[in-house]
């Protein structure tokens, strides 16, 4: 009976671990074949990771060209959203009582409003505006909806942090800037980077929002490139090989990160 | 005013946070090099009166002057004080060098003066050898060495402390403060230290300020402070103590517990209530009827380790602490006798409860944000007036239902026989209270005042 159970419990989790991730085995399985359809085996070959580097085909070029947009849009607003994000938190752990918990509330609520809203009232702030769209109104658009993560990252720092440290850097002769500098930020990296690391990806998967700024500029992110691409008609096959590339590069991250976060947790230990 | 000697001057200094009052009024000089100690409960001001000396807070009144020179417009990081956190502030992403070397490498000192003094202050706090330790890996103790090398390595004129050993363990705190003396002998600045703790400020400081309620209560040193309190809170606050009413009949003789002593203090009138501390060290024993002053039944006896601590009850009904190298018999009847230098008489800070109240019709008289009813034969509608209750006249309750006002009991002093409790009501004010009936600090009561104990009078100009 014990046995049993366990036998069921170790199947469950298997079919939860298979259903996760078969379609992105699927995926990097058939893109190393050839075929236009998806599913079908034509033979093994790295010929789509070759034509997704050169830009072969005119559509690879566009792909490149979104993923360039994509990294380049994500990594500008993440970063802002990071230093916006920061100060925010510092003003937010600062004030008391009930303008606190009003502040908090607020920036609460981005994060649980519908993409779709955020993108439509950004659009139409943008035209009531007379803003061009482009790349201003996409990394505006997504800087306004990264920046609560950072701060719900950087918070949790601020209050586990000694409340007179600020205060005992001013104390030892450092400028308000310099205790910034010199003590606050150091201390507050950790929630800083994983603030800055969800806002990366938010900014990267986002499609409604970019979607909504973008209008007709014709800048493409992938979201937006892959999106179009359907509608005219069947995927780029080289979005296969792509596709491969961003999923191992993020688990690459993600053990580098657990890996030395765990290292660290055994340095404390000894 | 402002002396050679003296270093800082507090100037009519007050600060209200929203609308408390967390310092009244405190004006205060502090000698060049002395060790002062601010001391009072918690949120008596202490702390906040340091944080304005520290310029993380300024004054909403008041000047406070380091030198001769007005500080107000200083931040912190220009004023040449330095101060020990209470939970040591250490930076925690820098080891225990850079932590030391912080204020020096801001003032851009070469690296080998900052490498010298950074050595002679850890040698200083006996922590040589440990530059290159991570502040995380220290023990309470050794963050704490840490922060105070951290703050003199900058050679402060005035070195703050805010409660720099609460949160260490009774025998590493005993350790500290012997240490903390010798730190003060030899570096020769002025040490401003603030506790809760009565017996570290007794065995630190020069000087002890000690405070309540945002006002300044005496300031004297140790020895003045412990034998001569000048009123109940310092005397109740400071060590054990015996509070009792009494009666000054005439210079030199005091009336309390129902028995005439001689006592030294002169100048408080004939026949003027007064109230008495007796430190229970100095009520003594004896065997000789013509010594004796008074008489008591030995109701319990507690050994303390160096002394016994006994309470007795007098023959007129009065219940004393006594403290004493010899036990005595739980039951047995004791001969007692105080001497006349240890009788400290006190001028009385209050005998009853006034207020200003307003009449505000026939039988009936507004304070306390309350209407009571009471006799108003001679006022109109509309006269203010003064209202008077007798301490023993109020009454606490522990329901709201049938009370006036209520409120907290935020101070219980022990009179020998009955208790004397000052109870904050909702609107800030204290009322004072006589009763025999047991609360606790920090009790919600009802208050009720029976019109027949309430007194109008009209106001002195």
């Amino acid at each position: 009976m014990k046995t049993g159970g366990r036998i069921v419990a170790k199947a469950y989790l298997w079919l939860i671990l298979i259903v996760i991730y078969a379609p992105i085995a699927f995926i990097a399985v058939f893109s190393f074949t050839e075929a236009k359809s998806l599913g079908n085996w034509t033979g093994f070959t790295f010929n789509l990771y070759h034509s997704l580097f050169t830009g072969a085909t005119s559509n690879s070029e566009a792909l490149l060209v979104a993923l360039k947009n994509t990294v380049v849009i994500a990594l500008v607003a993440s970063l802002i959203s990071t230093v916006l994000g920061t100060l925010a938190a510092i003003g937010i752990y600062n004030l008391s009582g009930r303008k606190k918990k009003t502040i908090q509330f607020l920036n609460n609520i981005p994060m649980l409003n519908p993409d779709i809203i955020t993108g439509v009232s950004l659009f139409l702030l943008f035209v009531f505006l007379h803003i061009t769209k482009g790349y201003t109104t996409i990394i505006l658009a997504h800087v306004t909806f990264c920046t609560p993560y950072v701060v719900l990252n950087v918070l949790p720092k601020l209050t586990q942090m000694n409340p007179n440290i600020y205060e005992a850097a001013l104390d030892l002769g450092a400028t308000p800037m310099q205790a910034l500098r010199k003590v606050l930020v150091p201390l507050l990296r950790p929630g800083m980077i994983s603030g800055f690391i969800l806002a990366f990806t938010m900014s990267l998967d986002d499609f409604a929002v970019t979607y909504f700024t973008a209008g007709s500029s014709g800048i493409d992110t992938l979201s937006t490139f892959i999106y179009s691409d359907v509608r005219k008609g069947g995927l780029t096959p080289e979005l296969k090989p792509m596709m491969t590339l961003i999923f191992l590069l993020v688990l690459v991250v993600l053990l580098v990160v657990n890996l030395r976060s765990f290292r660290k947790q055994k340095q404390l230990e000894i | 005013m402002a002396k050679e000697t003296h270093i800082i001057n507090i100037d009519h200094v007050s600060k209200s946070f929203g609308d408390k009052k967390v310092l009244d009024d405190i004006s205060l000089y502090i000698n060049k090099g002395e060790f002062i100690t601010f001391l009072g409960p918690s949120g008596c001001g202490k702390t906040t009166l340091l944080r304005l000396i520290a310029g993380f807070l300024s004054p909403d009144e008041g000047v406070i002057t380091l030198e001769g020179k007005d500080i107000s417009p200083l931040p912190p990081h220009k004023r040449p004080l330095n101060t020990v956190f209470q939970r040591y502030a250490l930076f925690p992403h820098l080891d225990v060098y850079d932590n030391i070397a912080f204020g020096l490498k801001l003032q851009k000192l070469p690296t080998e003066d900052i490498n010298k003094r950074v050595k002679k202050v850890l040698k200083l706090v006996s922590m040589s050898d440990y530059e290159d330790r991570d502040v995380n890996s220290l023990s309470g103790g050794q963050q704490q060495r840490i922060a105070i090398a951290r703050a003199i390595v900058n050679q402060p004129k005035v070195l703050l402390l805010d409660e720099p050993l609460s949160a260490l363990d009774l025998k590493m705190r005993k350790d500290m403060q012997i240490e903390l003396k010798e730190m003060h002998r030899k570096l020769g600045i002025t040490f401003i230290y603030v506790t809760h703790d009565q017996e570290e400020a007794l065995t630190l400081s020069d000087t002890i300020v000690v405070m309540n309620e945002g006002k300044i209560q005496q300031i004297g040193t140790p020895v003045d402070i412990y034998n001569e309190p000048v009123n109940c809170f310092v005397a109740d606050f400071i060590g054990e103590s015996n509070i009792l009413k009494g009666r000054m009949m005439r210079d030199r003789r005091v009336a309390f517990i129902k028995h005439e002593f001689d006592c030294v203090d002169e100048g408080f009138g004939e026949d003027v209530p007064v109230d008495v501390v007796v430190r229970p060290e100095d009520i003594y024993f004896t065997t000789d009827p013509a010594k004796c002053q008074f008489t008591a039944k030995v109701n319990s006896c507690i050994f303390k380790g160096v002394h016994y601590e006994m309470w007795v009850d007098t023959d007129t009904g009065y219940e004393l602490m006594i403290q004493d190298y010899d036990p005595y018999e739980v039951g047995s009847e004791v001969m007692l006798y105080i001497d006349p230098d240890d009788i400290q008489v006190m001028k009385k800070e209050r005998t009853a409860n006034t207020y200003a109240a307003k009449v505000i019709g026939e039988g009936k008289v507004e304070f306390l944000d309350t209407e009571f009813e009471c006799d108003t034969a001679g006022f109109a509608e509309g006269d203010e007036a003064v209202a008077t209750i007798r301490f023993e006249k109020v009454e606490l309750l522990d329901y709201e239902e049938e009370a006036d006002l209520t409120g907290n009991v935020v101070f219980i002093l022990y009179m020998g026989n009955h208790y004397h409790l000052t109870v904050k009501t909702e609107c800030g004010e204290n009322i004072w209270v006589d009763t025999n009936d047991i609360w606790d600090k920090g009790d919600f009561v009802g208050i009720k005042i029976h019109p027949q104990s309430l007194q109008l009078s009209k106001p002195t100009e």
